[in-house]
């Protein structure tokens, strides 16, 4: 393996945050193709489950307009799955419409991730908003990725090292409390930030959603879930991490 | 286990400063100062630390730090003030001091950054942009 490995970067904005696709290996340009393939499916997926656009699939289906199609099915049931898993704390049905988004987001990153899977010798490192899902294959470093501090976006509370999974942040420091808590239907506070490393995008989501709505105690609750930890940060500031969080990273 | 214990009076102190900041146009504040004590810790300095109640304007103040193979693991606030209707304004200011120590990001190496959600509007601004940024062609 060289010293300098090449590595090229692409970036689009797509359901209103920016994702970048990082690809190391000898000619990381001919990834090209794969990569524009996972930005189309994203967009496709935008249009299909967005709750912004009136003729998105799903604001359809609400409506009536259209039946459930394979994929909804596919998004409804995996919701539902969410619900059961996170004790209600992940409840697309806590706010005023029917709300899969926290869902949609990791599970079509992860389902358009396919795509680079197929690169083979190629380390790829998919960032959707704030969301990463990487591979590195061996011979190649691990990918570090820089968990910000939510209180100075401009700097680091821990670095993950990651050869093959997810790192997923939920939180209040760039849209506001958006994270709605499914028990009182008010905006959820007492988290500032949680993050969570597993070995998937989807449920390394669902989960920071989850423990964001659920409050600092979460992470208790994280620690019984296998193969997932987690860093909190609560909103007074005090920082907790599940039992397995590992420390030594930075 | 002594830096340990520095850091800990170090972070109820600068809290304590916080809180007084806060007051210091209204009178002198009434922040005591701060020792450690309580310790569950053992030998090899692994163990829960509890900082002193501290005393501020706003009420008292108590920080704990939980210890696991010479690293910091956990920081709590047991007790901080509220019930005086200030208590958003206070966590506001208290908390880059509570938050673990940070690490600058130019200097950590790293390939990408993992946040709550960054919108498109403020990807500009975003460390994730200077990182693509080198590596766009």
């Amino acid at each position: 393996m060289s010293a300098v490995m090449a590595r090229r970067a692409w970036v689009e904005q797509i359901m209103g945050f920016p994702v970048s696709v990082h690809v190391r290996g000898d000619d990381p340009d001919s990834a090209e193709r794969a990569v524009a393939t996972v930005f189309a499916e994203l967009r496709a997926a935008d249009a299909a489950f967005s709750t912004y656009l009136d003729d998105s699939d799903l604001s359809r289906w609400e409506r009536g307009e259209l039946p459930l199609t394979t994929e909804l099915a596919a998004v409804v049931a995996l919701c539902e799955v969410a619900r059961e898993r996170t004790d209600g704390w992940f409840d697309p049905r806590s706010g005023p419409r029917y709300d899969p988004s926290g869902l949609v987001k990791g599970w079509a990153v992860q389902r358009a991730a396919r795509h680079l899977t197929r690169l083979g010798e190629y380390g790829w490192c998919l960032n959707a908003g704030g969301d990463v899902l990487v591979h590195a294959p061996e011979g190649q470093p691990e990918w570090r990725i820089g968990v910000e501090d939510p209180y100075d976006p401009g700097r680091l509370i821990h670095v993950v090292s990651l050869r093959d999974g997810a790192v997923a942040t939920s939180g209040t420091a760039h849209r506001g409390e958006h994270i709605i808590d499914p028990r009182t239907r008010r905006p959820a506070t007492r988290v500032r930030a949680v993050t969570v490393v597993g070995p998937d995008l989807l449920w390394s989501d669902v989960y920071a959603t989850a423990a964001a709505a659920r409050g600092p105690s979460a992470i208790e609750w994280l620690d019984g879930v296998d193969g997932y930890e987690a860093l909190l940060v609560t909103a007074l500031g005090a920082v907790r991490v599940t039992s397995k969080w590992k420390q030594e990273a930075m | 286990m002594r830096r340990i214990m520095a850091w800990l009076g170090a972070t109820v102190a600068g809290l304590v400063l916080l809180f007084s900041y806060r007051t210091s146009t209204m009178s002198t504040p009434a922040a005591n100062a701060v020792t450690t004590s309580g310790t569950t810790g053992t030998s090899d300095g692994n163990g829960t630390y509890e900082g002193s109640v501290a005393q501020t304007r706003w009420g008292p103040v108590q920080v704990t730090i939980k210890v696991s193979g010479g690293k910091i693991t956990s920081v709590d606030v047991p007790i901080y003030p509220s019930g005086n209707g200030r208590d958003q304004e206070i966590n506001a200011v208290a908390l880059p001091i509570l938050t673990q120590e940070t690490l600058d990001a130019q200097s950590a190496g790293i390939d990408t950054v993992s946040g709550a959600t960054v919108t498109s509007d403020g990807y500009k601004e975003s460390l994730q942009a200077a990182i693509d940024s080198a590596h766009l062609s």
